[in-house]
């Protein structure tokens, strides 16, 4: 069992845990990820490490409540264990001094983008960070990523905070401003495909984090392949960064679709009579 | 004299069209007075042969002989002392190529049925029947200071850490899985190998004082290195063939083309047989081709058939007579309603807008003569191509070896497949105090090959650590 020792409600579907897991926090290392299964019947689901302590011997996970397994998690208190945690998972991200980098967090992906800017500013980079939501209930962590950069940039699609508009646009006027190095983005499917078309006409360096379906995490199953330059690759063991400009976005987003009717129907016997077991659904 | 009875007794089934609507064993195993029945066809024989096709070495004569006279638990005593998982070697085990093909009485008629006896003491013991022999045998018996670390909780290196408690070291298994038993809970179907016996079996192990560390991750958590760092005196690298292979055609990342691995995963190890109860899902639509004709092969396409498909057919290259799988397997297989599709594999998959399979293009094959090493060659046949509606495809090519502990290894000597050189007698490999064996050093094989490479591996390490003193 890892216990929950800390959990924060950052907004009406995202959630913040620390989780005591002192081996998984003494060896992670940006960019890297694990898999959790809540209980015996549960699903195992991959989630980034979004900050260790090593004293403490805690790693911080923020999720987003998306199907049955999050919701099922995001009713967890503090106090209650997890039942599995297997990590760190996944190449770390490659952290060099490149000189004037971007971070880009979108949505949850602003949780997996912190380690990698504060990694990056510790490298000696010029750090800019720019963070985005639809609106600024959604927003978290501001106070990290400033700490973590030099310059943070904020973005709402509703201008209820920050500025007006999309992550992307962000980037391109901070392009404006002077040469940058390398990029990451992290954040939904849709806007890393986004990034990956505006950073590509102006010659930009963009690592992107990819989530697939996964299963295992050690490259058993190849659940979790991606096609990029061509080449079929298991996100969980190549990955999970990978270069923006030669991924398959379409692939990779058709094929986290796959179980949409069955991610539907477990979220509907969890919420029936029957308790669960599957009886009233068939 | 009695008269020989020159046929196997009959193995009790579950009735094929029964059994392909649940996931319960196919093979219910003898009852107590025909296994008594069969052990008594065993001719003793003065030089018996069928010991040189075990592996491990099990003692066979002596344990059926046991067998004659009702005493199951003076036989589970002798197989255990060599074999740490009967329960498990009595189901999978390919007897008809090991220690049955060496039986005298297969020269005129069917071999004893030696697996079948080896399940049926195996069982009387999980039981509960031979609870005081259970207690006897696995005792903890930590003597020694020296620790040693296992990596992958499969036969392997399960079977190497049981000998090695056995001789009174501190053993512990780091296994990467949520749960110990590799293949054996993740790949081989609960049809055919319960996944609750295997429990049971390594419980047993882990009464020896063997510790199993799951969620462990070698190549991540710790490398080798740092194990031999923190105080291990010797490693046993036993991390199987876990890498799955696929063909490089188009369309091959398509929704619903799977690995076997993955198939079988979701299925086993997840039971997502039992969705929505468990919560892993897995699909298996109208139709359901699985390339390949390996036991893997065999497992998916009877797995589909039990998860639902209207029509699991297995696609081979090759005709009939070269099919890998087991006989017993592709009989049983057969018998459920699995096709075949011979002579013929794909060369493109198709799909919707979403993404998702539809149909597949095959081409036709003919075998030419056979060569010079006695095979034939499937040679494809141009313009053959067809096109053939398909709801899931699992691939069942093979697997290859994992490459976590190799990449993060760099004195371990790989071949160039990326398997772990090491010495088949011993399981040494170019690095010192590290030792290798099972699939991950052969490629795929067998549970019981991969258990002999356990137990070898076990006694080369004890005498490397002996001299090390
Ligand atoms: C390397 C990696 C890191 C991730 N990090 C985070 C993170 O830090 N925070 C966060 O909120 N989310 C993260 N995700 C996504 C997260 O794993 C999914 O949101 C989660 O699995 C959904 O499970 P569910 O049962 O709640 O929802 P479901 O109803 O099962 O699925 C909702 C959607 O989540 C995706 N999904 C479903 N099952 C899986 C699975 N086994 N593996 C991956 N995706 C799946 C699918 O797109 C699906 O449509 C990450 C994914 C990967 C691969
Ligand atoms: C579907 C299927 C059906 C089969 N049917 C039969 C049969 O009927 N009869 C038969 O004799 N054989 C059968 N086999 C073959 C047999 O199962 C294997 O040969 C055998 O399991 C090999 O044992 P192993 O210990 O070498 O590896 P595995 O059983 O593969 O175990 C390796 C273990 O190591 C773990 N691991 C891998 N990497 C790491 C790491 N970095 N850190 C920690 N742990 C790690 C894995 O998770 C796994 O648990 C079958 C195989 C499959 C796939
Ligand atoms: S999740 Fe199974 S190979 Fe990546």
């Amino acid at each position: 069992m890892y216990k929950i020792v800390h959990k924060e409600i950052l907004s009406e579907v995202i959630l913040l845990f620390e989780v005591q897991a002192p081996q998984i926090a003494a060896k992670a290392r940006p960019g890297q990820f694990f898999i959790l299964r809540l209980d015996e019947k549960g699903e195992r689901i991959p989630l980034t490490i979004a900050d260790t302590n090593r004293d403490t011997g805690t790693i911080t996970t923020i999720f987003q409540v998306v199907g049955r397994t999050t919701r099922e998690m995001s009713k967890l208190n503090v106090g209650d264990g997890i039942l599995d945690m297997v990590g760190p998972l996944g190449e770390a991200s490659e952290i060099e001094n490149f000189g004037r980098v971007v971070c880009v967090g979108g949505g949850v992906g602003v949780a997996p983008v912190y380690p990698v800017a504060k990694a990056l500013k510790e490298a000696g980079n010029e750090v800019i960070a720019i963070i985005g939501a639809r609106n600024k209930e959604l927003l978290f962590w501001e106070d990290k990523l400033a700490a973590a950069s030099n310059q943070l940039i904020i973005c709402t699609d509703d201008g209820s905070y920050g500025q007006k508009g999309f992550v992307t646009q962000a980037v391109e006027q901070v392009a404006a401003a002077g040469k940058i190095d390398c990029l990451w983005a992290i954040g939904p499917m849709p806007m890393m495909r986004a990034m990956a078309a505006t950073t590509k006409p102006l010659g930009i360096k963009t690592i992107v984090s990819l989530n697939p379906i996964m299963l295992d995490g050690t490259g058993m199953c190849g659940a979790c392949r991606v096609s990029v330059g061509g080449e079929t690759k298991f996100a969980c063991v190549d990955g999970p960064e990978f270069d923006a400009h030669q991924v398959d976005f379409d692939l990779a987003m058709r094929r986290l679709s796959y179980y949409k009717e069955e991610e539907k129907r477990a979220e509907a016997v969890a919420n029936c009579q029957c308790g669960g077991d599957g009886q009233c659904h068939g | 004299m009695p008269r020989l009875i020159m046929e196997k007794y009959a193995m009790p089934l579950q009735p094929a069209a029964e059994r392909v609507q649940n996931f319960t064993e196919v093979a219910l195993g003898y009852d107590q007075e025909t296994a008594v029945a069969e052990a008594k066809r065993c001719l003793e024989c003065k030089k018996p042969k069928c010991i040189e096709g075990c592996p491990v070495e099990v003692p066979i004569p002596q344990f059926i002989s046991l067998m004659k006279t009702g005493d199951f638990q003076g036989a589970i005593r002798q197989i255990k002392a060599k074999n740490s998982l009967p329960a498990v070697c009595g189901r999978v085990c390919p007897q008809e190529s090991q220690c049955e093909q060496l039986c005298i009485l297969g020269k005129k008629g069917e071999p004893v049925a030696i697996g079948r006896l080896e399940r049926f003491v195996a069982d009387y013991q999980l039981a509960g029947s031979g609870d005081d022999v259970q207690n006897q045998l696995a005792k903890k018996v930590i003597t020694k200071s020296k620790k040693v670390a296992v990596v992958g909780a499969g036969p392997a290196g399960l079977t190497a850490a049981g000998d090695l408690a056995k001789m009174g070291y501190q053993v512990t298994v780091l296994e990467a899985l949520h749960v110990a038993g590799g293949v054996l809970m993740y790949g081989i179907p609960e049809f055919r190998l319960p996944k609750a016996i295997v429990q049971q079996e390594i419980e047993a192990i882990k009464k020896l004082g063997v510790a199993i560390k799951t969620n462990y991750v070698v190549g991540q958590l710790a490398t080798v290195d740092e194990l031999l760092a923190a105080g291990y005196a010797a490693v046993f690298i036993g991390t199987g063939a876990g890498l799955p292979y696929f063909m490089n055609v188009p369309g091959e990342n398509l929704n619903g083309v799977y690995s076997a691995n993955e198939f079988l995963t979701r299925a086993n190890l997840m039971k997502a047989y039992r969705f929505p109860e468990y919560l892993t899902p897995v699909k298996a639509g109208q139709r359901v081709a699985v390339i390949g004709a390996g036991n893997v092969a065999m497992d998916a396409a009877r797995v589909a058939l039990r998860l639902g498909a209207g029509e699991s057919s297995i696609v081979y290259r090759r005709s009939e007579k070269e099919m890998p799988a087991r006989h017993e397997e592709i009989e049983h297989a057969l018998e459920e309603g699995v096709k075949l599709a011979l002579l013929t594999s794909p060369v493109e998959f198709h799909g919707d807008q979403k993404g998702n399979l539809t149909a597949m293009t095959c081409i036709r094959y003919e075998l030419c003569e056979p060569d010079q090493s006695g095979r034939c060659r499937p040679v494809a046949l141009k313009g053959s191509e067809y096109k053939m509606p398909v709801d899931n495809v699992i691939m069942a090519l093979g697997q290859g070896p994992n490459p976590l502990v190799g990449r993060t290894t760099p004195d371990l000597e790989l071949n160039r497949w990326g398997n772990i050189v090491a010495n088949e007698a011993n399981g040494i490999t170019s690095k010192a105090a590290v030792f290798a064996g099972g699939d991950i050093v052969s490629g795929a094989a067998t549970v019981i090959l991969a258990m002999g490479a356990g137990k070898k591996a076990a006694q080369a390490i004890d005498q490397y650590l002996k001299q090390k003193i």
